[in-house]
């Protein structure tokens, strides 16, 4: 059994992402009824990992993988436990309801096919995230699951809203992604570990290194930008352009999660420290309250609960970083509850949207006779939001209550964020479950009806589970609260709260609560106009800022560009150039390397230098012809005299090829020069002359001083001896060269003659090519036309 | 000899990538065959300009690795380098000579179809 299981769960790992292959097929054979077939991959992966649960409450953990790239010890592992399971039987669950409810909300879309592709897709990422053992890995599905995120925001990819808001997730928690990766080659680096399952067991003395506090800012990088902590949680309600299916599922029940992930699973070895207990509750208390806040002053539903989904990862943050066993057991408790009834309600939003044709609270009102099944699940959703009993939020609230209800100033100013932030997520439930049913029909909602099974299935699956994890609480408990609490404290942590109220504290926090945010449900409107007044006042906010961030780096790189690549191929060559000539004269003269002053030879053979005299007056001759027929024909001078000079000194071989090659050149330039009329002539001013003069000279000087350097050092024969010595007797030739490049070099000769026939490819479709006369270049011009 | 030959060697290189700095392109394109010819040179000269005899064996195996000739590496290397270049030369050559036809012009200052002087800012919608 135990050798059998890892392949089984690799195989389950890559499921999603086989699906996301068949997805389109399906959909065009089946339309929106492919979804009840592409469920069945999220429900194989529950019931696989529901196979996992009693072995992992007994404290035992499952592992598994495959060596990936040996040379750098780097695996595809798996790793799960308490933490991992719960976190994959929420994505995997609550996925397979999201692509039931995903056939229903795009029914008859086009790109519904698409759409399934990329929910198993994220799904598949999301679940390699939770269950990764190595680094690496980890940070690849990290980021696989921004990029499904990416592409799933900008579904609706003709909307300008649906891009920006695509590309803003993207670039924040991709982002946070590459701080995430320095986080871990830091601790890689520090620890010598690559694996969380070594990490964790280590118990290494991360919190002692001096390289803790870098590795505590990096983490938290990655962690606070995926799980949308003010000031970077602008993207998060940004997100909310995607359909409803997106956001019930990624940004509210699993993606947005990963940080907390992040966090809880690393709280073990980065935990327990001042920064970590400091740190996390703020910028968690201080999300929490921003994020409800904000929350209020909305009147669209879905981004009234993407508000409050920021301040519940906010409330997470705070718990977790709160790091008592109580709390930890709390932020566990919450964050199943959270993503049930906030899965359920975006849901309800949708069907809100679907069944009445808008999600303005304050259009919304009457619909509970016509959609009586949404609106039961949308009330027992915002109860258990609120904390009440009998649903699994109130299990939460009271553990949160009970942990952060501790002696000491710092516990209490947390204790008091809680209860506002607990206080106004009452109101805003209720506003979503309350609001668009009760009250007088109004007259343009007429046509409102229940929409089909697909689409109510899933808020009535998730509420009917609020509602069933806490009557058998104990169960709930065995097999998820304590096992993933144990998993995040590190050490073995039991749950026992129940639905039978304890009289005590927490109960009376719950019951001050609960007051504050009835008072507070009676003034919603009133909030509501106040925050608008206020947020007017201050008009600016960070998101804005990425507005700005942008415009400030397409500007910038605009000029960088204008000032490196100016579009003059004159100044591309001077610089060239100079930096040629520079290269090789700097360290030459820094390193004191110039060569000796040559020795004049006593002896020149005066053919030697009369070819060598010719061909310079060939050279120059060609600068200073006045018509074509002077310049090609001297071209043809130095060209033939370069031939001569490889036949003096031994070069037969050279000398053919020279000969030919020149010959052949110098008929296709006077073909081409006579046909296009043109003069060689240079007609720019003097001063543009001397400056390139200048430039040419230098250059030519350090070539000149290398190849002198080169040519008094000593001569080292190796090769050339090895060639002379077994072209024979090896490869059986007399002709050195010709051996040296049919044998010992064969393979760059091949290369070679493939050079020469793709340039005589590229001639030919050169000259092939045209044009038609209609749409000439000027047709290409990017400035007129579609951009 | 070397001296000499670097000299020569010196006035290739000048020469050719004066050229280049130059505004037309029928002049850049002088100058990629006689930079050809320039590197060629160097090559050749830094392989030492030692035999008249060339690189080429006689008699059995064992007389053979007695001979002393011309260096072949280098050799084998420009022969290469000659092939490769010229037919560089002639796809630059055609593609100037459809440049210029599309064009009009061999001024590289007025070829700036793709990078236009008063580039404008590019839209900073999304």
């Amino acid at each position: 059994m135990q050798s059998t299981m890892p392949s089984t769960t690799f195989m389950v790992l890559l499921l999603p992402f086989f699906a996301a292959l068949f997805a389109p097929v399906l959909t065009r054979l089946f339309k929106h009824n492919a979804a009840w077939i592409l469920a069945l991959v999220p429900v194989l992966m529950f019931a696989h990992f529901c196979g996992f649960a009693t072995q992992i409450s007994e404290g035992e953990v499952v592992t598994g993988g495959y060596r990936w790239i040996p040379a750098f010890n780097v695996n595809f592992s798996w790793y799960i436990d308490g933490l991992s399971l719960t976190f994959a039987l929420l994505i995997t669950g609550i996925g397979a309801l999201i692509v039931l409810y995903s056939g229903g909300y795009l029914k008859g879309h086009a790109q519904l096919g698409r759409f399934f592709s990329f929910i198993l897709m994220f799904m598949g990422s999301m679940l390699g995230l939770v269950t990764s053992d190595s680094f690496l890995m980890f940070f690849v599905f990290w980021e696989l699951t921004s990029i499904t995120s990416f592409l799933l925001i900008g579904f609706d990819n003709k909307r300008e809203a649906s891009r920006r808001a695509a590309l803003q997730a993207l670039v924040v928690t991709g982002g946070g992604g590459l701080f995430l990766l320095a986080g871990l080659l830091l601790i890689w680096n520090v620890t010598g570990i690559s694996e969380m399952s070594l990490l964790l067991r280590s118990g290494s003395g991360l919190s002692d290194s001096p390289y803790y506090l870098a590795i505590f800012i990096l983490v938290l990088g990655g962690a606070f930008t995926k799980s949308a902590q003010f000031p970077l949680h602008f993207w998060l309600p940004n997100a909310m352009e995607a359909p409803t299916p997106v956001s019930a599922y990624l940004h509210s029940a699993t993606m947005v999660k990963a940080g907390v992930y992040l966090l809880m699973r690393l709280n073990p070895v980065l935990g327990d420290t001042v920064v970590w207990q400091t740190v996390l509750p703020l910028f968690g208390g201080t999300t929490l309250i921003v994020g409800t806040l904000l929350a209020i002053r909305q009147t669209d539903l879905k981004l009234m609960l993407a508000y409050t989904t920021v301040s519940s990862l906010g409330l997470l943050v705070m718990l977790t970083g709160f790091g008592s066993e109580k709390a930890i057991e709390a932020a566990v408790l919450y964050l199943v509850a959270h993503s049930m009834f906030k899965g359920a309600l975006f849901m309800v939003a949708g069907l809100v949207d679907h069944g009445a044709g808008t999600r303005d609270v304050r259009r919304l009102g009457g619909l509970m006779a016509a959609m009586p099944i949404t609106f039961a699940a949308a009330i027992a959703s915002a109860i258990s939001m609120a904390g009440l009993p009998p649903f699994f939020g109130f299990l939460a609230k009271e553990e949160i209550y009970a942990a952060l209800w501790e002696p000491g100033a710092w516990p209490l100013l947390l204790t008091l964020v809680a209860i506002v932030g607990n206080g106004l997520m009452f109101v805003i439930g209720f506003v979503v479950a309350l609001k668009p049913f009760l009250g007088p029909r109004k007259q343009a909602l007429s046509h409102a009806h229940e929409g089909p099974v697909l689409l109510w299935l899933g808020p009535v699956v998730l509420a009917l589970a609020s509602l069933g994890t806490a009557l058998f609480s104990s169960l709930t408990h065995h097999l998820i609260t304590s096992p993933m609490s144990s998993a995040v404290a590190g050490t073995p942590v039991e749950a026992h709260i129940s639905l039978i109220p304890h009289i005590g504290m927490p109960l009376l926090l719950s019951a001050i609560t609960v007051v504050f945010g009835i008072f507070a449900y009676r003034q919603v409107d009133r909030l509501r106009s106040t925050m608008f007044r206020l947020l007017e006042t201050i008009g600016w906010g960070p998101d804005q800022g990425f507005d700005q961030f942008i415009r400030g780096i397409v500007r910038l790189s605009f000029r960088v560009t204008r000032i490196i690549h100016s579009g003059s191929l004159e100044t591309y060559m001077k610089i060239i150039f100079i930096l040629v000539a520079l290269t090789i004269l700097v360290p030459m003269v820094m390193f004191d390397e110039l060569p000796n002053l040559p020795k004049m030879p006593e002896s020149i053979v005066r053919y030697d230098l009369a070819i060598m005299i010719i061909a310079a007056i060939g050279l120059f001759s060609v600068v200073l012809a006045k018509d074509r027929l002077t310049a090609i024909v001297s071209l043809g001078i130095q060209g033939f005299a370069v031939a001569l000079i490889f036949m003096l000194f031994g070069a037969p071989d050279l000398s053919f090829t020279q000969f030919m090659v020149e010959t052949l050149s110098v008929v296709i330039l006077a073909l081409v020069m006579t046909r296009l009329k043109l003069t060689p002539t240079d007609h720019r001013p003097l001063h543009e002359k001397i400056i390139d003069i200048f430039i040419s000279v230098a250059a030519a000087t350090a070539f000149m001083l290398l190849l002198l350097k080169t040519v008094q050092v000593p001569f080292d024969p190796t090769l050339s001896d090895f060639f002379t010595r077994f072209s024979l007797s090896i490869a059986h030739g007399a002709n050195i060269v010709n051996v040296i490049l049919v044998d010992f070099r064969g393979t760059d000769t091949w290369g070679e003659i493939a050079v020469v026939m793709v340039a005589g490819l590229a001639i030919l479709s050169l000259i092939r090519i045209r044009a038609r006369p209609a749409e000439k270049i000027a047709a290409n011009d990017p400035t007129d036309g579609e951009g | 000899m070397e001296a000499l030959m670097t000299l020569l060697v010196g006035i290739f290189f000048a020469i050719a990538i004066y050229l280049f700095l130059s505004r037309h392109i029928i002049r850049i394109l002088l100058g990629v065959t006689i930079l050809g010819n320039a590197v060629n040179l160097l090559i050749f000269t830094s392989g030492r300009l030692t035999q008249e005899i060339p690189p080429i064996l006689s008699g059995n195996a064992a007389a053979a690795r007695q001979m002393v000739t011309a260096n072949p590496l280098p050799q084998a290397l420009i022969l290469t380098a000659i092939v490769i270049s010229f037919s560089f030369f002639a796809f630059l050559l055609v593609l100037a000579y459809r440049a210029y036809q599309e064009l009009e012009t061999d001024d590289i200052e007025e070829m700036r179809f793709a990078e236009p002087e008063n580039q404008q800012l590019p839209p900073l919608g999304y």
